[in-house]
Protein backbone atom coordinates (compact mmCIF):
# COMPACT_ATOMS: atom_id res chain seq x y z
CA UNK A 1 0.00 0.00 0.00
CA UNK A 2 2.73 2.49 0.88
CA UNK A 3 4.11 1.90 -2.62
CA UNK A 4 1.28 4.02 -4.01
CA UNK A 5 1.12 6.63 -1.25
CA UNK A 6 3.16 9.77 -1.86
CA UNK A 7 5.71 10.75 0.78
CA UNK A 8 5.62 14.36 1.87
CA UNK A 9 9.39 14.63 2.34
CA UNK A 10 10.20 13.29 -1.11
CA UNK A 11 7.49 15.49 -2.62
CA UNK A 12 9.11 18.51 -0.96
CA UNK A 13 12.60 17.69 -2.26
CA UNK A 14 11.22 16.90 -5.72
CA UNK A 15 9.39 20.24 -5.85
CA UNK A 16 12.53 22.08 -4.76
CA UNK A 17 14.85 20.29 -7.19
CA UNK A 18 12.46 20.31 -10.13
CA UNK A 19 11.56 23.99 -9.83
CA UNK A 20 15.24 24.96 -9.52
CA UNK A 21 16.09 22.71 -12.45
CA UNK A 22 13.28 24.17 -14.55
CA UNK A 23 14.44 27.69 -13.75
CA UNK A 24 18.16 27.09 -14.36
CA UNK A 25 17.64 25.04 -17.51
CA UNK A 26 15.18 27.54 -18.98
CA UNK A 27 17.29 30.56 -18.25
CA UNK A 28 20.82 29.33 -18.93
CA UNK A 29 20.47 26.29 -21.16
CA UNK A 30 17.30 25.94 -23.22
CA UNK A 31 17.24 29.60 -24.28
CA UNK A 32 20.77 29.68 -25.79
CA UNK A 33 20.38 26.23 -27.33
CA UNK A 34 16.99 26.95 -28.87
CA UNK A 35 18.02 30.38 -30.10
CA UNK A 36 21.15 28.94 -31.76
CA UNK A 37 19.17 26.11 -33.33
CA UNK A 38 16.50 28.55 -34.55
CA UNK A 39 19.12 30.92 -35.86
CA UNK A 40 20.82 28.11 -37.72
CA UNK A 41 17.57 26.85 -39.18
CA UNK A 42 16.71 30.34 -40.35
CA UNK A 43 20.16 30.68 -41.84
CA UNK A 44 19.78 27.40 -43.70
CA UNK A 45 16.35 28.25 -45.07
CA UNK A 46 17.55 31.70 -46.08
CA UNK A 47 20.58 30.21 -47.79
CA UNK A 48 18.37 27.76 -49.67
CA UNK A 49 16.08 30.57 -50.79
CA UNK A 50 19.07 32.62 -51.83
CA UNK A 51 20.43 29.66 -53.80
CA UNK A 52 17.14 29.27 -55.68
CA UNK A 53 17.03 33.01 -56.34
CA UNK A 54 20.63 33.04 -57.49
CA UNK A 55 19.95 30.14 -59.81
CA UNK A 56 17.00 31.99 -61.35
CA UNK A 57 19.15 35.10 -61.66
CA UNK A 58 21.90 33.09 -63.27
CA UNK A 59 19.43 31.70 -65.76
CA UNK A 60 18.09 35.17 -66.55
CA UNK A 61 21.63 36.45 -66.88
CA UNK A 62 22.52 33.61 -69.19
CA UNK A 63 19.51 34.39 -71.37
CA UNK A 64 20.47 38.07 -71.38
CA UNK A 65 24.01 37.15 -72.31
CA UNK A 66 22.78 35.02 -75.17
CA UNK A 67 20.59 37.86 -76.43
CA UNK A 68 23.47 40.26 -76.15
CA UNK A 69 25.68 37.87 -78.05
CA UNK A 70 23.07 37.49 -80.76
CA UNK A 71 22.70 41.25 -81.06
CA UNK A 72 26.42 41.71 -81.19
CA UNK A 73 26.71 39.10 -83.88
CA UNK A 74 23.98 40.77 -85.93
CA UNK A 75 25.63 44.13 -85.49
CA UNK A 76 28.99 42.73 -86.49
CA UNK A 77 27.45 41.18 -89.59
CA UNK A 78 25.80 44.46 -90.48
CA UNK A 79 29.05 46.35 -89.97
CA UNK A 80 30.99 43.87 -92.07
CA UNK A 81 28.35 44.04 -94.76
CA UNK A 82 28.43 47.85 -94.72
CA UNK A 83 32.16 47.86 -94.86
CA UNK A 84 32.15 45.53 -97.80
CA UNK A 85 29.62 47.67 -99.63
CA UNK A 86 31.57 50.80 -98.92
CA UNK A 87 34.74 49.19 -100.11
CA UNK A 88 33.19 48.06 -103.38
CA UNK A 89 31.68 51.45 -103.88
CA UNK A 90 34.98 53.11 -103.23
CA UNK A 91 36.71 50.86 -105.67
CA UNK A 92 33.99 51.56 -108.25
CA UNK A 93 34.27 55.27 -107.65
CA UNK A 94 37.99 55.16 -107.85
CA UNK A 95 37.75 53.28 -111.08
CA UNK A 96 35.40 55.87 -112.57
CA UNK A 97 37.57 58.73 -111.41
CA UNK A 98 40.67 57.02 -112.73
CA UNK A 99 39.02 56.42 -116.09
CA UNK A 100 37.91 60.03 -116.49
CA UNK A 101 41.31 61.22 -115.34
CA UNK A 102 42.98 58.98 -117.83
CA UNK A 103 40.68 60.19 -120.57
CA UNK A 104 41.48 63.76 -119.66
CA UNK A 105 45.18 63.03 -119.75
CA UNK A 106 44.82 61.26 -123.05
CA UNK A 107 42.81 64.07 -124.58
CA UNK A 108 45.27 66.62 -123.28
CA UNK A 109 48.10 64.57 -124.73
CA UNK A 110 46.30 64.38 -128.03
CA UNK A 111 45.77 68.11 -128.06
CA UNK A 112 49.40 68.67 -127.25
CA UNK A 113 50.40 66.29 -129.98
CA UNK A 114 48.13 68.15 -132.42
CA UNK A 115 49.58 71.49 -131.39
CA UNK A 116 53.14 70.15 -131.62
CA UNK A 117 52.37 68.64 -134.95
CA UNK A 118 50.95 71.97 -136.24
CA UNK A 119 54.00 73.79 -134.95
CA UNK A 120 56.30 71.22 -136.48
CA UNK A 121 54.56 71.46 -139.83
CA UNK A 122 54.69 75.25 -139.70
CA UNK A 123 58.37 75.14 -138.95
CA UNK A 124 58.94 72.58 -141.60
CA UNK A 125 57.15 74.85 -144.03
CA UNK A 126 59.33 77.79 -143.10
CA UNK A 127 62.42 75.61 -143.28
CA UNK A 128 61.38 74.26 -146.63
CA UNK A 129 60.72 77.80 -147.87
CA UNK A 130 64.10 78.91 -146.58
CA UNK A 131 65.75 75.95 -148.25
CA UNK A 132 63.90 76.66 -151.49
CA UNK A 133 64.99 80.28 -151.44
CA UNK A 134 68.55 79.22 -150.74
CA UNK A 135 68.46 76.73 -153.51
CA UNK A 136 66.88 79.24 -155.78
CA UNK A 137 69.52 81.74 -154.81
CA UNK A 138 72.25 79.27 -155.51
CA UNK A 139 70.73 78.39 -158.85
CA UNK A 140 70.26 82.03 -159.73
CA UNK A 141 73.84 82.69 -158.75
CA UNK A 142 74.93 79.86 -160.98
CA UNK A 143 72.89 81.14 -163.86
CA UNK A 144 74.20 84.55 -163.39
CA UNK A 145 77.80 83.64 -163.00
CA UNK A 146 78.81 84.30 -166.70
CA UNK A 147 77.67 86.76 -169.25
CA UNK A 148 76.51 84.16 -171.58
CA UNK A 149 74.40 82.65 -169.02
CA UNK A 150 73.02 86.05 -168.03
CA UNK A 151 72.22 86.69 -171.63
CA UNK A 152 70.71 83.32 -172.09
CA UNK A 153 68.63 83.82 -168.96
CA UNK A 154 67.59 87.24 -170.00
CA UNK A 155 66.55 85.82 -173.29
CA UNK A 156 64.74 83.06 -171.86
CA UNK A 157 62.94 85.34 -169.39
CA UNK A 158 62.26 87.59 -172.28
CA UNK A 159 60.80 84.67 -174.20
CA UNK A 160 58.67 83.72 -171.29
CA UNK A 161 57.46 87.20 -170.90
CA UNK A 162 56.85 87.29 -174.60
CA UNK A 163 54.91 84.26 -174.43
CA UNK A 164 52.74 85.77 -171.82
CA UNK B 1 40.68 -22.83 -36.92
CA UNK B 2 39.55 -24.23 -33.56
CA UNK B 3 42.76 -23.34 -31.75
CA UNK B 4 42.29 -19.71 -32.83
CA UNK B 5 38.68 -19.66 -31.68
CA UNK B 6 39.46 -21.24 -28.31
CA UNK B 7 40.90 -18.15 -26.52
CA UNK B 8 37.93 -16.11 -27.66
CA UNK B 9 35.54 -18.65 -26.27
CA UNK B 10 37.43 -18.72 -22.98
CA UNK B 11 37.22 -14.94 -22.79
CA UNK B 12 33.50 -15.09 -23.43
CA UNK B 13 32.85 -17.64 -20.74
CA UNK B 14 35.07 -15.67 -18.34
CA UNK B 15 33.01 -12.54 -18.87
CA UNK B 16 29.82 -14.53 -18.42
CA UNK B 17 31.16 -16.06 -15.22
CA UNK B 18 32.15 -12.66 -13.84
CA UNK B 19 28.72 -11.34 -14.71
CA UNK B 20 27.10 -14.30 -12.96
CA UNK B 21 29.24 -13.78 -9.84
CA UNK B 22 28.24 -10.15 -9.76
CA UNK B 23 24.57 -11.08 -10.07
CA UNK B 24 24.83 -13.71 -7.35
CA UNK B 25 26.47 -11.15 -5.07
CA UNK B 26 23.81 -8.59 -5.79
CA UNK B 27 20.97 -11.03 -5.27
CA UNK B 28 22.52 -12.39 -2.07
CA UNK B 29 22.59 -8.90 -0.64
CA UNK B 30 19.02 -8.39 -1.68
CA UNK B 31 17.91 -11.72 -0.32
CA UNK B 32 19.26 -10.88 3.11
CA UNK B 33 17.40 -7.60 2.84
CA UNK B 34 14.27 -9.58 2.16
CA UNK B 35 14.94 -11.81 5.13
CA UNK B 36 15.02 -8.79 7.35
CA UNK B 37 11.42 -8.07 6.55
CA UNK B 38 10.33 -11.69 6.78
CA UNK B 39 11.10 -14.06 9.62
CA UNK B 40 14.78 -14.19 10.46
CA UNK B 41 14.90 -17.91 11.25
CA UNK B 42 13.54 -18.76 7.81
CA UNK B 43 16.27 -19.21 5.23
CA UNK B 44 13.75 -19.36 2.36
CA UNK B 45 14.42 -16.75 -0.32
CA UNK B 46 11.86 -13.95 0.02
CA UNK B 47 11.32 -12.71 -3.55
CA UNK B 48 8.54 -10.32 -2.64
CA UNK B 49 10.51 -8.74 0.18
CA UNK B 50 13.64 -8.35 -1.95
CA UNK B 51 11.76 -6.75 -4.84
CA UNK B 52 9.74 -4.44 -2.61
CA UNK B 53 12.89 -3.43 -0.77
CA UNK B 54 14.52 -2.56 -4.07
CA UNK B 55 11.74 -0.54 -5.66
CA UNK B 56 10.86 1.44 -2.52
CA UNK B 57 12.64 4.37 -0.99
CA UNK B 58 15.14 3.85 1.84
CA UNK B 59 17.16 5.91 4.30
CA UNK B 60 20.40 4.17 3.29
CA UNK B 61 22.02 3.33 -0.02
CA UNK B 62 22.66 -0.36 0.29
CA UNK B 63 25.66 -1.44 -1.77
CA UNK B 64 26.43 -5.07 -0.94
CA UNK B 65 26.57 -7.60 1.89
CA UNK B 66 23.84 -8.45 4.39
CA UNK B 67 21.45 -5.83 5.69
CA UNK B 68 23.17 -5.66 9.06
CA UNK B 69 26.94 -5.50 8.80
CA UNK B 70 26.86 -5.12 5.01
CA UNK B 71 28.19 -2.14 3.12
CA UNK B 72 25.78 0.76 2.94
CA UNK B 73 25.95 4.50 2.57
CA UNK B 74 24.05 5.89 5.53
CA UNK B 75 22.10 8.93 4.42
CA UNK B 76 21.28 11.90 6.62
CA UNK B 77 17.94 11.94 8.38
CA UNK B 78 16.19 15.27 8.77
CA UNK B 79 13.12 15.31 11.02
CA UNK B 80 10.84 18.13 12.01
CA UNK B 81 9.53 17.13 15.43
CA UNK B 82 9.52 20.03 17.83
CA UNK B 83 12.45 21.56 15.99
CA UNK B 84 14.86 20.38 13.33
CA UNK B 85 16.63 17.10 14.11
CA UNK B 86 19.40 15.77 11.90
CA UNK B 87 21.43 12.61 12.37
CA UNK B 88 22.84 9.75 10.33
CA UNK B 89 20.56 6.86 9.43
CA UNK B 90 23.24 4.53 10.85
CA UNK B 91 21.62 5.19 14.20
CA UNK B 92 18.63 3.30 12.87
CA UNK B 93 20.40 0.63 10.85
CA UNK B 94 22.78 -0.05 13.70
CA UNK B 95 19.91 0.12 16.20
CA UNK B 96 18.12 -2.81 17.73
CA UNK B 97 15.45 -4.90 16.06
CA UNK B 98 12.37 -5.04 18.24
CA UNK B 99 9.57 -7.53 17.74
CA UNK B 100 5.98 -6.62 18.63
CA UNK B 101 2.76 -8.53 18.22
CA UNK B 102 0.34 -7.46 15.53
CA UNK B 103 -2.88 -6.66 17.35
CA UNK B 104 -5.05 -8.18 14.65
CA UNK B 105 -3.14 -11.06 13.10
CA UNK B 106 -1.27 -12.01 16.26
CA UNK B 107 1.97 -12.49 14.32
CA UNK B 108 5.35 -11.12 15.41
CA UNK B 109 6.29 -7.98 13.47
CA UNK B 110 9.73 -6.39 13.59
CA UNK B 111 10.68 -2.74 13.55
CA UNK B 112 13.96 -0.96 14.23
CA UNK B 113 14.26 1.17 17.30
CA UNK B 114 16.75 3.99 16.86
CA UNK B 115 19.75 4.44 19.09
CA UNK B 116 21.73 7.54 20.09
CA UNK B 117 20.22 10.68 18.52
CA UNK B 118 17.51 8.49 16.98
CA UNK B 119 16.36 7.43 20.43
CA UNK B 120 12.58 7.45 20.68
CA UNK B 121 12.02 6.94 16.96
CA UNK B 122 11.20 3.68 15.21
CA UNK B 123 11.78 2.70 11.59
CA UNK B 124 9.04 0.47 10.19
CA UNK B 125 8.93 -0.21 6.44
CA UNK B 126 11.34 2.70 5.93
CA UNK B 127 8.93 5.11 7.63
CA UNK B 128 9.85 6.91 10.85
CA UNK B 129 7.41 6.89 13.76
CA UNK B 130 7.54 8.27 17.28
CA UNK B 131 7.67 5.40 19.75
CA UNK B 132 5.32 5.09 22.70
CA UNK B 133 7.40 3.76 25.60
CA UNK B 134 9.75 2.16 23.11
CA UNK B 135 6.94 0.38 21.26
CA UNK B 136 5.01 0.65 18.00
CA UNK B 137 1.44 -0.52 17.97
CA UNK B 138 0.80 -2.37 14.75
CA UNK B 139 -2.55 -3.52 13.48
CA UNK B 140 -2.89 -5.67 10.37
CA UNK B 141 0.57 -4.68 9.15
CA UNK B 142 -0.05 -0.96 9.61
CA UNK B 143 1.00 1.38 12.37
CA UNK B 144 -1.84 2.65 14.55
CA UNK B 145 -1.59 5.10 17.37
CA UNK B 146 1.99 6.18 16.71
CA UNK B 147 2.66 9.60 15.20
CA UNK B 148 4.40 9.58 11.83
CA UNK B 149 7.13 12.18 12.01
CA UNK B 150 7.49 14.83 9.30
CA UNK B 151 10.45 13.35 7.48
CA UNK B 152 12.58 15.54 5.18
CA UNK B 153 15.46 13.05 5.09
CA UNK B 154 17.84 12.83 2.17
CA UNK B 155 16.62 9.37 1.27
CA UNK B 156 17.93 7.14 -1.50
CA UNK B 157 15.44 8.70 -3.94
CA UNK B 158 16.26 12.25 -2.88
CA UNK B 159 19.96 11.58 -3.40
CA UNK B 160 19.18 9.98 -6.73
CA UNK B 161 17.12 13.07 -7.58
CA UNK B 162 20.17 15.23 -6.85
CA UNK B 163 22.36 12.97 -9.00
CA UNK B 164 19.85 13.17 -11.83
CA UNK B 165 19.60 16.96 -11.65
CA UNK B 166 23.40 17.36 -11.55
CA UNK B 167 23.76 14.89 -14.41
CA UNK B 168 21.28 16.86 -16.55
CA UNK B 169 22.91 20.18 -15.67
CA UNK B 170 26.42 18.95 -16.51
CA UNK B 171 25.43 17.42 -19.84
CA UNK B 172 23.11 20.22 -20.91
CA UNK B 173 25.47 22.99 -19.89
CA UNK B 174 28.20 21.42 -22.00
CA UNK B 175 25.76 21.40 -24.93
CA UNK B 176 24.78 25.02 -24.23
CA UNK B 177 28.47 25.96 -24.02
CA UNK B 178 29.04 24.47 -27.45
CA UNK B 179 26.36 26.70 -28.95
CA UNK B 180 27.51 29.76 -27.04
CA UNK B 181 31.07 29.24 -28.23
CA UNK B 182 30.38 28.29 -31.83
CA UNK B 183 27.14 30.13 -32.61
CA UNK B 184 24.79 28.81 -35.23
CA UNK B 185 26.93 26.04 -36.72
CA UNK B 186 26.38 22.35 -37.38
CA UNK B 187 26.43 20.52 -34.02
CA UNK B 188 29.36 18.31 -32.95
CA UNK B 189 29.90 15.75 -30.20
CA UNK B 190 27.35 15.79 -27.38
CA UNK B 191 25.36 18.55 -29.08
CA UNK B 192 25.08 16.40 -32.18
CA UNK B 193 23.60 13.59 -30.09
CA UNK B 194 21.19 15.71 -28.06
CA UNK B 195 20.08 18.22 -30.66
CA UNK B 196 17.77 15.77 -32.48
CA UNK B 197 16.04 15.08 -29.14
CA UNK B 198 15.69 18.79 -28.39
CA UNK B 199 14.39 19.47 -31.89
CA UNK B 200 12.04 16.46 -31.59
CA UNK B 201 10.53 17.88 -28.38
CA UNK B 202 10.23 21.31 -29.95
CA UNK B 203 8.70 20.17 -33.26
CA UNK B 204 6.96 16.83 -32.76
CA UNK B 205 5.87 17.36 -29.17
CA UNK B 206 5.34 21.09 -28.70
CA UNK B 207 4.66 22.53 -32.15
CA UNK B 208 2.40 19.77 -33.43
CA UNK B 209 0.27 19.55 -30.27
CA UNK B 210 0.10 23.14 -29.05
CA UNK B 211 0.05 24.93 -32.37
CA UNK B 212 2.32 27.12 -34.42
CA UNK B 213 1.63 30.39 -32.60
CA UNK B 214 1.61 29.44 -28.94
CA UNK B 215 4.08 26.58 -28.58
CA UNK B 216 7.21 28.66 -27.91
CA UNK B 217 6.31 29.51 -24.31
CA UNK B 218 5.95 25.84 -23.35
CA UNK B 219 9.07 24.40 -25.00
CA UNK B 220 11.35 24.94 -21.95
CA UNK B 221 8.87 23.19 -19.65
CA UNK B 222 8.38 20.27 -22.02
CA UNK B 223 12.15 19.96 -22.58
CA UNK B 224 12.77 19.94 -18.83
CA UNK B 225 10.08 17.31 -18.22
CA UNK B 226 11.33 15.15 -21.10
CA UNK B 227 14.99 15.19 -20.12
CA UNK B 228 14.24 14.89 -16.40
CA UNK B 229 12.22 11.72 -16.96
CA UNK B 230 14.51 10.34 -19.66
CA UNK B 231 17.76 10.79 -17.71
CA UNK B 232 16.29 9.55 -14.44
CA UNK B 233 14.76 6.53 -16.18
CA UNK B 234 18.17 5.68 -17.60
CA UNK B 235 19.87 6.33 -14.27
CA UNK B 236 17.41 3.91 -12.65
CA UNK B 237 18.58 1.19 -15.02
CA UNK B 238 22.23 1.56 -13.99
CA UNK B 239 22.74 -1.09 -11.28
CA UNK B 240 25.59 0.66 -9.41
CA UNK B 241 25.83 3.75 -7.26
CA UNK B 242 24.81 6.88 -9.12
CA UNK B 243 21.89 4.88 -10.42
CA UNK B 244 19.77 2.03 -9.24
CA UNK B 245 17.13 3.95 -7.33
CA UNK B 246 13.62 3.55 -8.64
CA UNK B 247 13.10 7.31 -8.81
CA UNK B 248 10.73 7.71 -11.76
CA UNK B 249 8.85 4.65 -10.49
CA UNK B 250 8.09 6.48 -7.26
CA UNK B 251 4.58 7.83 -6.92
CA UNK B 252 5.71 11.05 -5.18
CA UNK B 253 7.90 11.97 -8.15
CA UNK B 254 5.30 11.18 -10.80
CA UNK B 255 2.65 12.92 -8.69
CA UNK B 256 4.68 16.10 -8.67
CA UNK B 257 5.32 15.94 -12.41
CA UNK B 258 1.61 15.40 -13.05
CA UNK B 259 0.74 18.34 -10.77
CA UNK B 260 3.15 20.50 -12.77
CA UNK B 261 1.39 19.59 -16.00
CA UNK B 262 -2.00 20.24 -14.38
CA UNK B 263 -0.87 23.64 -13.11
CA UNK B 264 0.61 24.61 -16.49
CA UNK B 265 -2.57 23.45 -18.24
CA UNK B 266 -4.88 25.37 -15.93
CA UNK B 267 -2.65 28.46 -15.89
CA UNK B 268 -2.71 28.66 -19.67
CA UNK B 269 -6.37 27.70 -20.14
CA UNK B 270 -8.49 30.16 -22.09
CA UNK B 271 -12.22 30.93 -22.34
CA UNK B 272 -12.75 28.32 -25.01
CA UNK B 273 -11.38 25.57 -22.72
CA UNK B 274 -13.79 26.41 -19.91
CA UNK B 275 -16.63 26.79 -22.36
CA UNK B 276 -16.01 23.22 -23.51
CA UNK B 277 -16.24 22.08 -19.90
CA UNK B 278 -19.30 24.03 -18.71
CA UNK B 279 -21.20 24.23 -21.99
CA UNK B 280 -19.84 21.61 -24.33
CA UNK B 281 -20.92 22.68 -27.83
CA UNK B 282 -23.43 20.32 -29.42
CA UNK B 283 -24.62 18.86 -26.11
CA UNK B 284 -28.30 19.42 -25.18
CA UNK B 285 -28.83 21.62 -22.12
CA UNK B 286 -30.66 18.77 -20.33
CA UNK B 287 -27.47 16.70 -20.40
CA UNK B 288 -25.26 19.40 -18.94
CA UNK B 289 -25.86 18.43 -15.28
CA UNK B 290 -24.28 15.08 -16.16
CA UNK B 291 -21.64 16.44 -18.52
CA UNK B 292 -20.25 19.15 -16.28
CA UNK B 293 -19.18 16.80 -13.44
CA UNK B 294 -17.72 14.39 -15.99
CA UNK B 295 -15.73 17.18 -17.63
CA UNK B 296 -14.59 18.51 -14.26
CA UNK B 297 -13.38 15.07 -13.22
CA UNK B 298 -11.74 14.82 -16.64
CA UNK B 299 -9.49 17.77 -15.76
CA UNK B 300 -8.02 15.65 -12.97
CA UNK B 301 -8.05 12.22 -14.63
CA UNK B 302 -5.72 13.34 -17.38
CA UNK B 303 -2.77 14.20 -15.10
CA UNK B 304 -3.76 11.29 -12.86
CA UNK B 305 -3.29 8.94 -15.81
CA UNK B 306 0.09 10.58 -16.47
CA UNK B 307 1.12 9.92 -12.88
CA UNK B 308 0.03 6.28 -12.89
CA UNK B 309 1.44 5.53 -16.34
CA UNK B 310 5.00 6.59 -15.56
CA UNK B 311 4.95 5.08 -12.06
CA UNK B 312 3.55 1.73 -13.20
CA UNK B 313 5.78 1.40 -16.25
CA UNK B 314 9.03 2.11 -14.47
CA UNK B 315 8.17 0.07 -11.37
CA UNK B 316 7.02 -2.85 -13.51
CA UNK B 317 10.29 -2.80 -15.42
CA UNK B 318 12.33 -2.99 -12.22
CA UNK B 319 10.07 -5.74 -10.83
CA UNK B 320 10.38 -7.88 -13.97
CA UNK B 321 14.18 -7.67 -14.10
CA UNK B 322 14.47 -8.50 -10.37
CA UNK B 323 11.94 -11.32 -10.62
CA UNK B 324 13.81 -12.86 -13.55
CA UNK B 325 17.11 -12.71 -11.67
CA UNK B 326 15.35 -14.21 -8.64
CA UNK B 327 14.59 -17.40 -10.60
CA UNK B 328 18.14 -18.53 -9.83
CA UNK B 329 17.75 -17.98 -6.08
CA UNK B 330 14.30 -19.48 -5.82
CA UNK B 331 15.59 -22.69 -7.39
CA UNK B 332 18.97 -22.40 -5.61
CA UNK B 333 20.73 -23.57 -8.75
CA UNK B 334 23.14 -21.48 -10.86
CA UNK B 335 22.13 -23.47 -13.97
CA UNK B 336 18.89 -21.51 -14.01
CA UNK B 337 21.07 -18.54 -14.95
CA UNK B 338 21.05 -19.89 -18.49
CA UNK B 339 17.37 -19.02 -18.61
CA UNK B 340 17.19 -16.11 -16.22
CA UNK B 341 20.19 -14.06 -17.40
CA UNK B 342 19.23 -13.84 -21.10
CA UNK B 343 15.65 -13.02 -20.15
CA UNK B 344 16.73 -10.36 -17.66
CA UNK B 345 19.09 -8.95 -20.29
CA UNK B 346 16.30 -8.84 -22.84
CA UNK B 347 13.99 -7.00 -20.44
CA UNK B 348 16.79 -4.61 -19.47
CA UNK B 349 17.32 -3.71 -23.12
CA UNK B 350 13.57 -3.34 -23.53
CA UNK B 351 13.65 -1.03 -20.52
CA UNK B 352 16.06 1.24 -22.40
CA UNK B 353 13.34 1.67 -25.00
CA UNK B 354 10.69 2.14 -22.31
CA UNK B 355 12.88 4.76 -20.60
CA UNK B 356 12.76 6.86 -23.76
CA UNK B 357 9.17 6.01 -24.62
CA UNK B 358 7.76 7.00 -21.22
CA UNK B 359 9.66 10.29 -21.22
CA UNK B 360 8.37 10.99 -24.73
CA UNK B 361 4.82 10.02 -23.80
CA UNK B 362 4.77 12.17 -20.68
CA UNK B 363 6.01 15.21 -22.59
CA UNK B 364 3.73 14.44 -25.54
CA UNK B 365 0.57 14.09 -23.44
CA UNK B 366 1.47 17.16 -21.38
CA UNK B 367 1.77 19.08 -24.64
CA UNK B 368 -1.57 17.64 -25.79
CA UNK B 369 -3.32 18.79 -22.60
CA UNK B 370 -1.73 22.24 -22.83
CA UNK B 371 -2.69 22.35 -26.51
CA UNK B 372 -6.31 21.61 -25.54
CA UNK B 373 -6.24 24.42 -22.98
CA UNK B 374 -4.88 27.10 -25.33
CA UNK B 375 -6.86 26.08 -28.41
CA UNK B 376 -9.05 28.80 -29.91
CA UNK B 377 -12.60 27.95 -30.98
CA UNK B 378 -13.06 27.09 -34.62
CA UNK B 379 -16.61 28.39 -34.91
Amino acid sequence: MDLILPEFGLLFWMALVFICLLFVLTKFIWKPILSSVNEREQKISESLELAVKTQAEMKAMQAANENLLKEAKAERDAIVKDAKETATKMIEDAKVVAKSEAEKVISAARQAIETEKGAAIAELKTQVAAFSIEIAEKIVRGELSSDDKQKALAEKLATDINLN
Amino acid sequence: MTHIMAPKKIMKSLILALFAIFLVHFANASSSAGQHEGKSEEKEFDVNGMIMHHIKDAHEWHLWGPEHGGTSIYLPIILIDGGLKTFSSSHFYHGSIVAVKDHKTGLDVEFIAGAGPAEGYGLFHEKIYKLNEGKLSIEDGHVHGNIKVLDFSITKNVLSLFFGAIFILIIMSSVARFYKKNGAVAPKGLAKFLEPLIVMVRDDVAKSNIGEHKYKKYVPYLLTIFFFIFFNNLLGLVPILPGGANLTGNISITLFLAICTLVVTLASSNKNYWKHIFATPGVPVALLPIMIPIELVGILTKPFALMIRLFANMTAGHIIVLALVSIIFINKNAAWGALSVPMALFISVLELLVAFLQAYLFAMLSALFIGGAVEESHH
